[in-house]
């Protein structure tokens, strides 16, 4: 890659008032952390039937949109597409501060956070939650080596290997947190190995969605001109990436179906499950799927910022749609303990339960995206990630330049 | 030291007191530094005493309970009181308490016939808790009892969602008045623990002492794996059901008449 990076200059009134922004989101954030470390889990809306909310939501939103993020890179490092080359550094920045952000939401959510080590000195070869502290740990670990080997020239020489690695570890870690739901036997919402590959299709979707977003909202604010090229080639591929998503979620619900001992939760889900089903529906469906699909595929996208910013916002609220459907619609539904029998009991066996999140988990939620923003800003300000051109002109020469040097 | 300054007397007593300060002294640290050692041994010794009363638990036992739902009164709640009573538990039943054992009521549809009889940790010997435990924390001792270990658990609820019969609880807020047999800890995860203090006192669990004690006798707890207990030749005689059979978990806790 012979790209200049240049740290994007700060000062601005904008700039502070994100910075602000941020930093209250953090006050509140961590405001709620220590809420409910005093007072236990109590105080959130999460208990004995509802065993993971909230919290676990915003952490997977962001465990699977940091490898998605990285697709851009992957594109341009592995499969040759020089023209995402000046934009794969943010690419990488994106994928490790979200796989951060979204690791220390799960820490923080943990009954007794003060003893996560132990999950780190001790390994349970059949536990997935085990993998997964090595996978996250590693793909960090790999993607910054692949950004030092981008930015030292000295280093260009390790890039191939870093990206291969980083690329091999991103297969493993979203494959990790789709089984942390895949490989559960006791839930009919979850229990299917559908969903490593389907979180790793709808990671593609959601982490480009956030790289889009965060890509224009960084060159608006900072003055550098982005041309209609690569933000057409970025349309194409969140357009395929959606595509491909919504390809493994109607399998998923059409297996579900299909399978006599899983229909009732898959009616409760598509028809009577209250907010679930209307988040599925309108949420995950129309409003994360279908619209911007349809905004994208418009034949005058390239000239259409608008619709391009409309198309990643909703993909993001699309996520949480899903994630919520997913994760608190797979807990909603009674466990079938005696299939075709009414149970009751003291414990909530037999009813759908209900949930609300309370502003706790709100608070850490919050929390999450607020030290995500704050770790982004902070890197681009004082780290050369981007180039000062991304205009069709700049973006043209570069890959002039690159042909030149493949001849 | 300022030597300069003794006297010839002083000069010719300093030698052998300060040989007898030094012996003083290195004794007294000697017995310092031996002391816990040899306390140590002490306690390690009466703890291998102990176990060798105890026996440790051994993998020819396999604990289990077998339920007759066909002895099992409807309104009874006795073993859950028991259990309450037995480990601290405030016996609420609001969603965050947790509810080591319940009385599950279960109707046919189509005949309407009822059933009603106690739902704990099925005590698997496959136990999807301990697989998904990232700490190790969740575990299976050699005869079958699976346990929590309240200092490594880390409270990441994964055992609870894949618990496959809603066995497990968290603890969501402070604890008080704990019984010293049965530690919890806010922010762990707990379930029945087959009251296993009291069985490698020779003892039965509380449940099932008092179900005996209510004149039901529902509940047979023993040795699955020794031929000549009790529940072993029930289990060999009877028709007897694992809950959610298909999972195949080889519970330790089986039931007759549902």
């Amino acid at each position: 890659m012979n790209i200049v990076l240049y740290k994007l200059q700060g000062g601005s009134r904008g700039h502070y008032q994100l910075l602000a922004g941020l930093a209250l989101m953090l006050v509140l954030g961590v405001s709620a952390l220590l809420y409910i470390e005093h007072h236990g889990h109590i105080v959130t809306g999460m208990n004995n039937q509802f065993v993971w909310g909230l919290p676990d939501v915003f952490s997977i939103f962001l465990m699977l949109s940091g490898p998605g993020a990285l697709s851009v890179a992957l594109l341009a490092s592995v499969f040759g597409k020089v023209e995402y080359e000046p934009v794969a550094p943010l690419s990488g920045l994106l994928a490790i501060a979200m796989v951060f952000t979204g690791l220390m939401l799960l820490m923080l959510d943990l009954g007794r956070p003060d003893r996560a080590s132990e999950a780190m000195l001790h390994f349970n070869p059949k536990s997935v939650l085990s993998w997964n502290l090595y996978l996250y740990s590693g793909f960090m670990g790999f993607v910054a080596a692949y950004l030092w080997s981008l930015m030292e020239p000295g280093m260009r020489r390790f890039t191939p290997w870093a990206i291969g690695l980083a690329f091999a570890w991103r297969i493993g870690l979203t494959t990790g947190t789709g089984s942390i739901y895949g490989f559960q036997v006791a839930r009919q919402g979850f229990d299917s190995a559908i969903f490593a590959p389907m979180y790793i299709a709808l990671s593609l979707s959601y982490g480009l969605a956030v790289f889009v977003l965060v890509l224009l909202l960084a060159c608006r604010s900072n003055s550098i001109a982005l041309g209609d090229a690569l933000m057409a080639r970025l349309a194409r591929l969140q357009v395929i990436f959606i595509g491909v998503g919504l390809y493994f979620i109607l399998i998923h619900h059409m297996t579900n179906y299909y399978f006599t001992k899983n229909r009732d939760f898959e009616l409760f889900i598509l028809f009577d499950g209250g907010i679930y089903t209307m988040l599925f529906w309108f949420g995950q469906i129309l409003l994360g799927t279908l619209v911007p699909l349809a905004l994208l595929l418009h034949p005058r996208i390239a000239q259409m910022r608008a619709r391009m910013v409309a198309s990643v916002v909703l993909v993001v609220l699309g996520a949480f749609a899903q994630l919520y459907v997913t994760i608190l619609g797979g807990q909603a539904q009674p466990l079938p303990l005696f299939p075709g029998r009414q149970v009751s009991s003291s414990f909530y066996d037999g009813i759908v339960n209900s949930y609300t999140p309370s502003l706790p988990e709100w608070g850490l939620g919050l929390l999450g995206l607020g030290l995500l923003g704050l770790i982004v800003t902070l890197a681009l300000r004082l780290i050369a990630f981007l180039p000062q051109r991304l205009d069709d002109a700049a973006l043209q020469k570069h890959l002039a330049k690159q042909a030149l040097a493949a001849s | 030291m300022k030597r300069q300054n003794l006297t010839p007397s002083d000069a010719a007593d300093t030698p052998s007191s300060r040989r007898g300060f030094l012996a003083v002294a290195a004794a007294g640290m000697t017995g310092i530094l031996l002391a816990p050692g040899v306390r140590l041994i002490e306690i390690a010794q009466a703890a291998a005493a102990g176990d060798a009363v105890s026996a440790g638990a051994s993998s020819k036992v396999r604990w289990g309970m077998l339920i007759d739902s066909t002895k099992c009164s409807a309104g009874c709640t006795d073993c859950v009181t028991a259990c309450n009573t037995e480990n601290g538990l405030s016996g609420g039943t609001l969603p965050t308490d947790s509810q080591w054992i319940r009385k599950i009521e279960i109707k046919e549809v189509r005949s309407g016939r009822t059933q009603s009889f106690p739902m704990m940790c099925q005590h698997c010997a496959e136990p999807p808790c301990v697989d998904v435990c990232p700490t190790g924390a969740s575990f299976k001792r050699a005869d079958g009892i699976v346990l929590v270990d309240r200092h490594r658990c880390i409270g990441c609820r994964y055992c609870l969602m894949a618990c496959p019969y809603k066995a497990r609880s968290f603890v969501h807020e402070p604890l008080t008045h704990q019984k010293p047999d049965v530690p919890r800890g806010m922010g762990t995860a707990e379930a029945c623990n087959l009251c296993v203090y009291r069985v490698d006192r020779g003892e039965q669990p509380a449940c099932v002492a008092a179900c005996a004690a209510a004149g039901h006798a529902a509940i047979l707890f023993g040795d699955l794996n020794d031929p000549a207990s009790e529940i072993a030749q029930r289990v060999a005689s009877y028709p007897t059901r694992q809950i959610r059979e298909n999972l195949n978990l080889d519970t330790g806790v089986r039931y007759i008449g549902i």
